[in-house]
């Protein structure tokens, strides 16, 4: 399953809304990788910063954010690592799409409602493989689109005839059409009745069987996560709080934001749990708490907590390098 | 199909709201503009001519006012509006029929050029924001605030004169005949430049304008970004993305606003005393030819209809979720 | 297996998590507008204009002198008519004329829109039907020759008509917006609160909608002005309003009549056009600052930022800018090419 060999390397990274003296940060220091082959899940409440970091890393941030740090290194197979943030526009547009796609949250908005299926997703392939004969492309899409289990009778229809299930069908078609090494999934299925979730994501496991890929899956359902992602990393107030093995963090999370979200959420299998809520709210931008942001709603919080910000490093109390923690618990402090 | 049945029964109900406003407005309005023309032209007006003007007028004050009303209404499907004072004795359809095609051809054409134009450069202004075109901005909207009219004056006066290629007035040079002849043409676009360069001027801003800001707004659609997540050469996003479905709110809002225009663009006529319906409108108010003046409106109001109805298919046309239902 | 709702409030999934900031500072935040406040300037020259026009004005309006077709000195600042008359008089007078005009048929057209466009877009059905049908005919049918129409047929129409014909022919555009925000409003949340718990009709579409409309009105009023404006001027410039009451459309109605133009006579026809300009320009930036204020998105100069440093940003669409990295934190990271910042 996942790998040891990274395929996209996080560091160092930031990202402000606004310049200046209206700017806030968004994403903080943020480090993760994504190996080749895996699932690595992103969670956390709105405004955690997970999508921004998301959307920050392929650079699709609207205005007014800014990426104000970091480095985005990629790994393309069997070639050398480069930096995503030093490309030119030109270098980038080549990139997108064909080695990192994304499906959007809203499948009702993501695609131009002008245009039918077909033209969004020829325009794709032409874009990026221009020696590719009209048949050729039009065998492509179809081929993708009978993947995600779209008949090729629905390429000359328009979005609005399509339904939402099929139209996200429609969206990670588009996104595996060109064969891309990671897919970034943003809550891609929180728009969807239960079943049609169930349904796509069963498909998308298939799909990475066969096509290999990786995926960052975003969404504030850990429940979601757990069942379906290789590693889980938690983002709380712009940073991440805890990263470690899904299964891990199910059964022994570290920080208490991770406690209480997966507290917050009912797991799909396995024993019921009484669902309680974190007390507060997330944290505004504009005036972070002190220390751990998460201070102010820890039920655990101590002095410590409002004075210094914890560091995300692998736990005294488990010695295990595959996971890490940023909180000032006993037993959880960073190791060196 | 029932979108464009229901625009149809919809103009169709407008065409009848404007005849029937321009049934009443003379009846409702207190004093009797027309009799004393009447009496003015008394023995040179045939006896039919000033029945349908007691019609067009309400002087037939025996008739109830249904009565009057459909026969109104015969009237104008004859196309019988009475007859002008102004050019005395010759009808008003007749009038009418020499001038539409001058205001079509000048009002209509400088309005689409003004629509295209205002259209491209608002694409361009609301995709690259910052650039010289956001500069660009101020200018036009104080070319827009200049009425239509002074803008005409002020061009004839810097740019018409003896010397200069731009005609000050006229449709065409005076000794021609209107023919479909190579001088006749070239003179009667010679004549129309001016004009259409001040309408131009005028009329383009409200198209940046809206195209920018409709651009702004879609440019933060999720489609925009997935087109970009695509890596789509700039140009498609801009277009065929973006620019595409700005587009469509445009189009209606050409729609809605063409009565605006073209009220506003009539006025060119008569600083250029150009031989259009603007311009009968000028004579008809100058010698009070009240049949002349209803005409004219009706004649606008049917044209502006009929163009709407055209922006409708327009849009059918671009927008697929309106092409079908069910 | 389906899971069971959840009970949890605390942990909301999506929904931005800006806070409404006090009505007082967002007002404040308007007149900062550039746009707006150059436009309520000017706006508010033009209103002191009006008021003491008549009695700042050197001359009477209508006094013929001796001194005909003269060009501006200083004696006559903009110059003199055929008829020897002061041209800048003529404008101090005029402006009472068109602010008058200008601003009745404003408040008559928006007093109509939003009785019209609420009403419609509040009770739905066939009243909004009805309603949106008509202010659709009047939106449709050309406003300037109905307006010319009906004003050349009134006898002897003075100011205060030729605002009344203005006012009731051009409230249709208000209506349409008006009726499309009130319907998006009727379907949030609060109202249909508000209207579950019983509240009364006038006081959910008086507390709970009109609060929320205010920009819009605060722009369809302003539009209406402008058209006004240009309509009544218009109207004097073919010679339908009476000419014996002054305004710029009446100075321009001579100075055509006159043939100021082939006298070569700039001086006569210079000032009320440009005045018509500058007040429209205005009036037209006072909506700018309003559209900016209700879509921030629109402001054009929010696109060119500079960082602390003051290096030049450019925020663009589908490309997010990375800011430059100050020289001590270089990496080890061999980079490809270095992106221009601009």
């Amino acid at each position: 399953m996942s790998g040891k060999e990274p395929v996209l390397e996080i560091k160092d990274f930031s990202v402000d809304y606004g310049l200046g003296d209206e700017g806030v940060q968004a994403v903080r220091d943020v480090t993760l990788t994504l190996h080749r082959g895996e699932v690595l899940g992103l969670a956390g409440e709105s405004g955690s910063g997970k999508s921004t970091l998301a959307y920050g890393v392929t650079r699709l941030l609207p205005p007014p954010g800014v990426i104000s740090g970091g480095e985005v290194i990629y790994h393309p197979p069997g070639g050398d690592p480069y930096d995503v943030m030093s490309l030119t526009n030109a270098e980038l547009r080549a990139f997108r799409w064909a080695e990192t796609s994304i499906v959007f949250q809203g499948a009702m908005n993501s695609l131009n409602p002008v245009h039918k299926v077909s033209t969004q997703m020829l325009d794709v392939i032409k874009a990026h493989e221009p020696d590719l004969s009209p048949e050729a492309r039009i065998a492509r899409a179809k081929d993708m689109l009978k993947l995600v289990g779209i008949s090729a009778d629905r390429m000359d229809a328009y979005p609005h005839q399509l339904s939402g299930g099929m139209r996200q069908r429609v969206m990670i078609g588009m996104a595996l059409v060109l064969e891309p090494q990671i897919v970034i999934m943003d809550e891609p299925t929180t728009a969807l009745d239960v079943v049609m979730q169930r349904q796509i994501l069963a498909q998308l496991v298939e799909l990475r069987e066969r096509l290999g890929f990786s995926v960052l899956f975003i969404t504030h359902d850990l429940s979601l996560l757990v069942e379906f992602s290789d590693r889980i990393a938690i983002m709380y107030g712009g940073r991440i709080v805890e990263e470690a093995k899904s299964a891990d963090l199910y059964k022994d999370s570290l920080h208490p934001y991770s406690e209480g979200l997966l507290k917050s959420f009912p797991a799909l299998r396995g024993p019921r749990k009484e669902l309680a809520g974190i007390p507060g709210s997330p944290p505004d931008l504009r005036g972070m708490p002190t220390g751990c942001s998460f201070h102010p709603r820890c039920p655990h919080a101590f002095d410590r907590c409002s004075e210094e910000v914890p560091l995300l490093g692998i736990p005294s109390a488990r010695n295990d390098p595959s996971r890490s923690v940023a909180c000032w618990l006993p037993g959880r402090v960073p190791v060196g | 199909m029932k979108f464009l049945l229901q625009r149809v029964a919809f103009y169709l109900f407008t065409a009848w709201a404007a005849l029937t406003i321009n049934f009443f407005i003379p009846r409702l309005i207190p004093g009797d503009p027309v009799t004393s023309l009447i009496n003015k032209y008394q023995g040179q007006i045939s006896t039919e001519a000033i029945q349908s003007l007691y019609v067009l007028f309400g002087l037939d004050k025996d008739a109830s006012l249904w009565s009057q009303y459909v026969d109104y209404w015969g009237q104008v499907f004859r196309g019988d509006l009475g007859l002008s004072f102004t050019f005395f004795p010759t009808p008003v359809a007749d009038v009418l029929n020499q001038s539409l095609p001058w205001t079509i051809a000048l009002v209509g054409l400088t309005t689409l050029a003004s629509f295209a134009i205002g259209t491209g450069l608002g694409i361009l202004a609301g995709w690259r924001r910052g650039s010289w075109l956001d500069g660009l901005l101020p200018v036009t909207t104080f070319l827009s605030s200049i009425p239509y009219f002074w803008l005409g004056l002020l061009a004839i006066t810097l740019l018409a004169g003896p010397d200069s290629i731009f005609p000050s007035s006229g449709g065409y040079e005076p000794g021609l005949v209107p023919s479909w002849d190579g001088a006749f043409i070239g003179s009667a676009i010679q004549h129309s430049l001016l004009p259409a360069i001040t309408i131009l001027i005028s009329s383009v801003s409200g198209w940046i304008l809206s195209m920018r800001n409709m651009m702004v707004t879609v440019a933060s659609e999720d489609y925009i970004t997935v087109a970009h997540a695509k890596g789509l050469p700039e140009k498609r996003v801009m277009m065929s993305y973006a620019a595409r479905n700005a587009l469509l709110p445009n189009v209606s809002g050409f729609a809605l606003s063409l009565g605006f225009i073209v009220g506003g663009t009539l006025l060119v006529e008569i600083v250029f005393s150009y031989p259009g319906i603007g311009y009968n409108l000028f004579q008809a108010v100058g010698s009070k030819d009240y049949p002349l003046m209803q005409g004219v409106f009706l004649v606008i109001t049917l044209s502006v209809l009929v163009a709407n109805l055209i922006a409708d298919v327009a849009y059918l046309l671009l927008d697929p979720r309106t092409r079908k239902e069910g | 297996m389906s899971a069971p709702t959840s009970t949890v409030t605390t942990v909301s999934p999506e929904g931005p998590a800006v806070e409404a900031k006090p009505a007082k500072r967002r007002r404040l935040r308007f007149v900062a507008n550039g746009k707006a406040a150059t436009g309520l300037i000017v706006l508010g020259f033009f209103c002191l204009i009006a008021i003491i026009g008549p009695w700042i004005a050197p001359y009477d309006p209508s006094a013929r002198s001796s001194d005909l077709i003269q060009p501006p000195s200083s004696e006559h600042w903009f110059g003199t008519t055929h008829l020897g008359q002061d041209i800048f008089s003529q404008m101090l007078v005029g402006t009472r004329g068109v602010m008058f005009v200008g601003l009745l048929a404003g408040l008559v057209a928006t007093a109509l829109s939003i009785l019209i466009g609420v009403s419609s877009g509040f009770l739905g059905g066939a009243a909004d039907e009805g309603l949106s049908a008509l202010s659709n005919v009047f939106l449709v049918i050309p406003a300037l020759p109905l307006i010319i129409i009906v004003a050349s047929t009134i006898p002897g129409a003075g100011d205060l008509m030729v605002a009344l014909v203005i006012g009731f022919t051009s409230w249709a555009w208000g209506a349409r917006v008006l009726r499309a925000q009130t319907l998006s409003l009727r379907r949030r949340d609060y109202v249909e609160a508000a209207r579950a718990t019983g509240e009364s009709t006038w006081r959910i579409i008086t507390a709970e909608i009109m609060p929320n409309l205010t920009a819009i009105i605060a722009s369809s009023f302003v539009g209406t002005v402008i058209f006004a404006i240009m309509s009544e001027i218009t109207l004097a410039f073919i010679g339908i309003s009476t000419i014996s009451e002054w305004n710029w459309g009446t100075i321009l109605f001579w100075a055509q009549s006159q043939q100021a133009l082939a006298q070569g006579a700039w001086w006569w026809f210079v000032p009320a056009g440009l005045a018509i300009a500058i007040l429209g320009t205005a009036l037209s930036l006072i909506n700018f600052g309003i559209d900016e204020f209700v879509s921030p998105r629109l402001r054009s100069s929010g696109h060119h930022h500079k960082t602390k440093d003051g290096q030049p940003i450019r925020m663009r669409v589908g490309f997010t800018p990375i800011l430059p990295k100050p020289e001590q934190n270089a990496t080890p990271v061999v980079r490809k090419k270095k992106e221009a910042a601009a």
